[in-house]
Formats: C-alpha cells, structure tokens, sequence
C-alpha cells in the first residue's frame, strides 16, 4: 500500500516511476478526506493545492531536475505561516490570518519538491501537552488501549502532526518544540520526531511562543525519514538573528553510522521514584541495544534536572507574554471594538485567547513585573545557566544520552485537565534539553502493558544531530517497532 | 507568595486581559498553584551564577542597518480588521 511506504522508499519509487507523484498524493489526499472527519488532525486542507504541486513534481522528475523531497506529501503544524494559507496557531486571535508570506522552513521543504496536504492541529499557541487547548477541537490519538475504545489525546502541542503520520494520511510532517512539542506526540503516535539544537532551524515564519526555547523540527515514522525531512527543513536564515551560519550535514549518511566505541550516558536523576514499570523497562532495554551494537554505557549526574519544569514555567510564560503583546487587534487577527482603545485591547485578548494561554501570559507578566523581576525570571534565568552546565559536564565524559521521552503512554482526553500541573508533568524528561538547547530525538522502541506505544529519547551535544540519529538509527533496528495504530489508512 | 483578588486583576490590567469578576476566583486558584509550585526554584543555590539569557550560545549575529524589505502596503494591511488608506485604523484616541 502506497500510504505504507516510508519517505525513502517513496523517493526512490518515484525516481523509478513504479508511481506518479500525483497517484501517491491522491492517495494521501483520500486518505485525509476519509479520517481527518475523525482524527481531526488537520484544521486545513489544501487538496487541490497539493495535487497542483505533485504535479509540478512529476514534471520536475521528468525533467530529471527533482528536489530530495518531490512529490512527498506532509502535514504542516499550523504554526508554520504558509503564503495564502490561513494559520490559525490553533487560536480564535488567528482564525482568519492568511500570511502574505512563507516561512523558511516550508519555504525550504518547497523548494525540495515537497506536496502540502494542510496545516495540522495543535495545542493553541502551542502551549501543551495533549492537544486539548486547540480552538479547534481536540485530536484523537489512532492508538487503543488493549480492549477499550477510550479516545486517547495525540500528545502536544505537535499533535495533529503527530497523529496524522501516525495514522498514514501524511508521510511525514513539521513540528515545533519549547519544552517537549515534538518528542512527547512522537512517543504517544508511536512514531519518530527529532528537536534538532536551538539555531538549527530558521525560526522566521514561525508564530512565536517562547522564542529562547522554540525550534522547528520534522516528524516520519522512521529515523531516517526524519534524517532526510530535517536536512531540508534546516540551514542559515539570515532572518532569524538566532539561526547559526554552519553547514548542514548528510543526515541520512549518519544513520549508518553505528554506536560502536560511542559512550552513552544514563543520567541517574531520570529515574524517578515511582516511575512506570514499562517505561523502565523500556529504557534498560535500550540501553542493551547499544551495548550489544558496541557502545558503552557510562552513568552520568545531571543534578539540576528536577528543576527544569519550574525553570521553564518561568521562562516560557514570561517569554510568551512578551511575544502574545502583539495581539492587540489592531494590525491582524481577531478585534472586538471597545469603548476606547484600551477595552479594545482588553476584550479582544479575553475574547481571542483561551484559558491555558491566558494563564500563561499572566504567569509572564506577573514574573516579570517590577518587584518580582529578580526573584522569578533572573532566577530561573541562572537555574537555566547552571541546567546548561550539567549538560555541557556530562557532554565532556559521553557522546549522547538516553533517556525515555516521557512519563507514560497517551493518556485519555479529558484526563489531567483539572490541574495545570499535574498537564505540565508530562515534559519532565524533555524540558531539560530545551532549557540547554541541545538537540533530542523521541524513537519508538515498544509498547507498554496495555498496548499503547512509548518513545526513547536520545540526547546529543549541540549542532551534532548526526550522533543523535546514529544512536537512533541503531534502537529504531533493534526495537524492531511494527506495531501499528487501530486508526490508519486502509482500515 | 500567594496573589490576592487584587493583584490578579492588576496582573490582567498589564496583560490587556479583559477579567470578568466571575472568572476571578478560579484564576486566582489556578495562578497561585503554579506560584506554589515553582516556588521550588528558592531552594537552587545560584549565587555567583550568571543569568542565561538565549537558546543559542552564540553572541546575536549583526547586519548592516539597511532597508531589505517592505514597499508593499497592501500585502501588509490585507489582514487588518480596520483601515484608513494605507493606514491601520483604531478608535479615536486624542480628544
């Protein structure tokens, strides 16, 4: 089945002609039109636009002058602003923005020939973990539990990204990660998505959240799928002040690379008291991959880790309040008329936002207002200091590290909604690595007791993705993962 | 640290957030959890740290200050939920 194809594989077919851009774009548009109704995962489809660009592909394979990506159908988060096609970040303040230009990441994936299917869901503004704040309804996870048919969130925010690769009605798409957005929905959806270092990706384009933190990324449902997504998503932006001017690297050559005389870190302050049963079994099994593959296993300190989720609800809510002060009303997006310019303002941003950002703006304005500067947000700005410097320690001794991504599998929709907290407990081993601005890769190694898939992440030093998808490549082959979801094409 | 009703409505007054009275309560709960427990962070020792301030370990890159885009009104005001001309319009603000 052409949906069952991984992107490699499709790549090469193409350049064979065994199929037509346009036949598997159609596939991948049918198949969208017939579960999307469902999954949700999209907010906007652009059939016609994608079948005009699979066959600007075919011609460009014709010609022999095809990009890397032609004819390859994605999902784009819809937080990337795409020319003439709404982006909404999952709020009512953008239901009705239709970007005058490109970001340069999708602008990127253009110009390698890849088909647009849409812009997926996600958590508004992209702040969560489940995909449940989206102004335009939650996803629905294509994995079940064992026996039930509880309907289970995809992860966040990336999770419509997510749940759509997962589902095979896209075959591959883009996300972004501030403390875990990309890693944790590829964990839930059982499939592979990679953070690559902060200044990796152009961040240009890009509806702004917390903008030390965030970073464009690629998911697929395999590591060297990913390997050949990110090669194109990322490179120099002159636009981006915080984008690095560094070559970018031959990705999928480095899957091939093997762990053999690498040394591996175990950071001792991931094992958590009371942590799942599965999930540290999964984890130990990892780490026999590699050792088997011919890495060592060295145990490493990352002292400050269990101060990375409070540090980075400082720091990501006082960013965002900083960044969200720009939906006034008044340039674009949603306005509510007031009575002076003021109540505009006011009712517009109450009207606009919902809850989960407005807490997150308030938490960052009150953090960074007079009086309370010093004691929150210059602190959490040194507690981020000393989070580096565990890492850069532990990258002095160890080439990667690996942790699992998250605490547990998907959960169900309307669980944890009650206490912000207990949401924000999900990005307990992913939060560290954003902090640090270390690249991190969520593989899927195995399914947990009832049935749902979980993740191993993989850690790297910065600007070296290429040993993050050596180390990646390797437990992707030994977990053997081929489970797949009850919800997919051609069910 | 816990926020009275107060401060709660002066922190929504900064952010431009409109905050029916009802909704207050409830906020105030909420925010002083998360207060609660990032709390946590007084017990770090970070005397002598220095703050980290970026993603990026890099000093910011610096361009030559020159015009390299613009020079399209309309582009930038086709979004705009009011306009005059080739200007963004707002409710009257100076008497």
């Amino acid at each position: 089945m052409l949906s069952d194809l991984t992107i490699v594989e499709a790549a090469a077919a193409l350049r064979r002609r065994d199929f037509s851009a346009r036949e598997l774009t159609q596939v991948h548009v049918d198949a969208v039109a017939a579960l999307n109704g469902r999954l949700n995962a999209f907010i906007t489809t652009t059939p016609d636009a994608a079948l005009a660009q699979a066959d600007a592909a075919d011609a460009a394979l014709a010609a022999g002058n095809a990009g890397p990506l032609a004819g390859i159908p994605l999902g784009i988060k819809d937080l990337f602003c795409t020319e003439g096609v709404r982006t909404t970040a999952a709020s009512k303040m953008l239901g009705n923005f239709v970007p005058p230009y490109e970001s340069t990441v999708t602008s990127q994936l253009l110009r390698d020939g890849a088909v647009f299917l849409g812009k997926t869901n996600l958590d508004e503004f992209a702040m969560g973990s489940s995909n449940m704040t989206s102004a335009f309804g939650p996803v629905e996870n294509p994995w079940k539990r064992n026996g039930s048919d509880a309907v289970l969130v995809p992860g966040g925010s990336s999770g419509g990204s997510a749940a759509a690769v997962a589902a095979r009605i896209a075959m591959g798409s883009t996300g972004t990660d501030t403390g875990g957005s990309i890693r944790q929905p590829a964990a839930f959806c059982g499939i592979a998505g990679i953070k690559p270092t902060y200044g990796r990706c152009s961040r240009w384009g890009i509806v702004a959240f917390a903008s030390s933190l965030d970073q464009a990324g690629v998911f697929a449902r395999t590591v060297a799928d990913c390997a050949v997504l990110l090669g194109s998503a990322a490179g120099f932006d002159p636009k981006d002040s915080t984008s690095v001017d560094r070559p970018v690297p031959d990705y999928l050559a480095a899957t091939k690379r093997g762990v053999r005389g690498l040394r591996i870190g175990v950071p001792a302050e991931y094992r958590m008291d009371g942590m799942n049963p599965d999930v540290e079994r999964l984890w130990q099994a990892g780490l026999a991959w590699l050792r088997e593959a011919g890495a060592e296993i060295v145990d490493v300190s990352l002292p400050h880790t269990k101060y990375g989720l409070a540090t980075y609800y400082i720091v990501a809510p006082a960013e965002a309040s900083s960044n969200l002060a720009r939906y006034d009303g008044v340039r674009y997006g949603l306005r509510v008329d007031g009575e002076d310019l003021i109540d505009l303002y006011e009712r517009t941003r109450a009207e606009g936002f919902g809850d989960e950002v407005k807490r997150r703006i308030m938490i960052g304005t009150y953090v960074l207002s007079a009086g309370y500067y010093d004691a929150y947000y210059l602190r959490a700005q040194k507690v981020r200091a000393l989070i580096l410097n565990d890492f850069t320690e532990a990258f002095a001794k160890v080439d990667a590290l690996l942790t699992p991504t998250a605490p547990t599998g998907a959960f169900g929709q309307g669980e944890k909604m009650d206490d912000p907290i207990a949401m924000y407990l999900n990005d307990v081993f992913t939060v560290p690595a954003s902090m640090a601005g270390v690249p991190g890769m969520s593989v899927p190694a195995g399914l947990d007791s009832q049935g749902l898939p979980l993740g191993l992440q993989v850690i790297g030093r910065p600007f070296d993705e290429e040993t993050v998808f050596a180390v990646s490549q390797v437990i992707e082959t030994a977990a053997a993962f081929t489970a797949k979801p009850t919800i997919r094409t051609g069910q | 640290m816990s926020l009275d009703p107060a401060t709660v409505k002066r922190i929504a007054r900064l952010a431009r957030i409109r905050l029916a009275d009802e909704a207050l309560p409830r906020l105030q709960g909420e925010l002083n959890n998360i207060l609660g427990w990032i709390e946590q962070l007084s017990e770090v020792d970070v005397e002598g740290v220095a703050p980290l301030t970026g993603g990026a370990q890099i000093a910011l890159r610096q361009r030559p200050d020159v015009v390299t885009d613009g020079g399209y009104p309309e582009r930038v005001l086709a979004n705009a939920p009011d306009r005059a001309g080739e200007f963004f319009a707002v409710p009257k603000v100076v008497e």
